[in-house]
């Protein structure tokens, strides 16, 4: 596989196929692990980050979970190409940034997701549609258990996996699921609701980037806590908290429905009216408009249109994706100019 | 007085760290003093810093604080640098800070004991001779921090353990 097959692609998690996926759009399962007796990445000198991608570097290679991947060594990466991969979601901005021997190895369907050199050695992730942290999880367990046939892990009886920052010790494990709350943040209760949940050790971010405001209504809910309970009961703890959300946020849409059906009607298709007729668009505005027209189609008010369609515009209509599809780099003006034609020729076709 | 941490030796170096804000004096023998790296910035060992104070013109305690700092064997991290980056250096650091990092996981987690899964063949380790002294290092903290469930099942480990050991040693006489 290359980098450019996977423009050809969609995102496994996009497909909208896994449960819940109305409201949820994707779970995610991470890993931390480090080698024994080599520095964390983030504080190792350059021959010792060479070693250690010497070292997982052909342990990936042979690994059975991941047959046909693309192994991308970040030093021959392109600038666009980190940022279109950090837009799938495929690495961090970490690793898309800073010091050598970053590699990141990606599987076939874009569901595991390798990173070598980040701020610890190897940091593994399994990507799902919808709501699915137990395949995640099933999925990422397989992974890890084959690595360790392979690796030696930094590992200690009373602490767990050690990993660089403290707040990943122990399980190393971040699950997180990504919801889209169009209908609570529209009843102004998101802010109570999310507020509550970081009392009960979730952590919420909003989907682009970190700290900065939610945009199109995602937010980011993970695990705040990595040590001291088991990977199981983590999952599992997240779970229950995140189908608490999902019944708040279907019973805010069965309210607005009820309630002011004509006001999200009206709402909806001034959306869908800009999205199809616009000609220059930024993608902060595309972003809020997809996430209108996404609960249009959930709550069957947009008919004839593929939520695949619009989940895979959320990716394509990002900056890298847009010079990506163009094949050339291309100044703010002429992207938001080249991104209203997209969203237009994909909504018509 | 006793070393604070091998409680073997009597300690003969005294010094006073500064740790959350808080001011705690740490007893050690000369031997744990350059296995858990406390080295001056000049590089001199401890005991040969200490001895030199009167050279350098250290007179007070705070100045003799700010001089001996602790520093990770394993990749010489120190803690000014934990607390600036907010990043370990490797697997030993834990080890190396543990005193700093107990207050923060227990902050940060709830708890500073992991639960979760092991490597494979982790299970195994625990048949060891050399893993009697980290069980009684963990029944010795299980009491000192009141979980006494815990406790118990520790000394039932160590009891388990010894036996173990004897029937062994019988084995190869
Ligand atoms: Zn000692
Ligand atoms: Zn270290």
């Amino acid at each position: 596989m290359k980098l450019d097959d996977l423009l050809k692609q969609t995102n496994e998690w996009l497909k909208e196929t896994g449960p819940e996926c109305e409201i949820v759009m994707s779970s995610r399962v991470r890993y931390a692990r480090n080698l024994k007796g080599i520095p964390f990445s983030h504080w190792a000198g350059t021959k010792q980050r060479k070693k250690v991608l010497s070292i997982i570097e052909p342990v990936l290679l042979r690994n059975s979970c991941l047959k046909n991947s693309l192994f991308l060594k970040m030093d021959e990466v392109n600038a666009v190409d980190k940022q279109f991969l950090v837009e799938r979601h495929l690495i961090s901005r970490e690793l898309a940034s800073g010091n050598s021997s970053k590699a990141v190895n990606i599987s076939e369907k874009e569901i595991f997701s390798l990173m070598i050199n980040e701020e610890d050695h190897l940091r593994s992730q399994v990507m799902q549609s919808g709501f699915n942290l137990n395949e995640a999880f099933r999925l990422i367990e397989k992974l890890d258990l084959e690595l360790e046939k392979s690796f030696d892990f930094a590992y200690d009886r009373r602490w767990g996996y050690l990993t660089a920052c403290p707040t990943n010790v122990g399980t190393g494990m971040r699950a997180s699921v990504m919801l889209h709350l169009p209908a609570l943040v529209m009843t102004k209760r998101v802010r109570r609701i999310l507020e509550s949940i970081t009392k009960l050790n979730l952590a919420v971010r909003g989907l682009y980037g970190e700290g900065s405001e939610a945009a199109g209504n995602f937010f980011q809910i993970s695990n705040q806590v990595t040590l001291g309970r088991s990977e199981r009961e983590l999952i599992d703890g997240i779970t229950r908290i995140i189908k608490q959300i999902i019944n708040y946020e279907q019973k805010a849409r069965d309210f607005l429905f009820e309630d002011s059906k004509k006001q999200l009607e009206d709402k909806i298709f001034r959306a869908y009216g800009i999205l199809t007729n616009a000609r220059i668009i930024s993608s902060k505005e595309t972003i809020d408009l997809l996430s209108l027209a996404r609960l249009g189609i959930n709550l069957n008010i947009l008919p004839g249109i593929n939520i695949k369609t619009v989940n895979e515009l959320f990716i394509l209509i990002q900056p890298a994706h847009i010079q990506k599809i163009e094949g050339r780099v291309l100044d703010i003006e002429e992207r938001d100019f080249k991104r209203a034609q997209l969203v237009r020729k994909k909504l018509k076709a | 007085m006793l070393c604070d941490i091998c409680h073997k030796r009597e300690a003969t170096i005294h010094v006073t760290e500064i740790i959350n804000n808080e001011v705690q004096e740490i007893h050690v023998c000369e031997e744990c003093a350059e296995k858990k790296g406390m080295v001056t910035k000049q590089n001199f060992g401890l005991a040969g810093f200490l001895g030199g104070l009167a050279d350098f013109g250290f007179t007070s305690e705070e100045e003799a604080v700010n001089e001996v700092e602790l520093k990770c064997p394993g990749c010489g991290l120190t803690l000014t640098d934990f607390k600036k980056i907010g990043r370990l250096g490797c697997d030993r650091c834990y080890e190396t800070f543990q005193k700093a990092l107990l207050p923060l996981l227990r902050k940060i987690h709830g708890t500073a004991q992991h639960s979760g899964k092991m490597p494979a063949g982790t299970g195994k380790e625990l048949e060891n001779e050399s893993d009697l002294g980290r069980l009684e290092r963990e029944l010795k903290r299980a009491i000192e921090e009141e979980e006494f469930e815990e406790a118990a099942k520790i000394r039932d480990k160590i009891r388990d353990l010894k036996e173990k050991n004897k029937r062994e040693k019988k084995d190869e006489a």
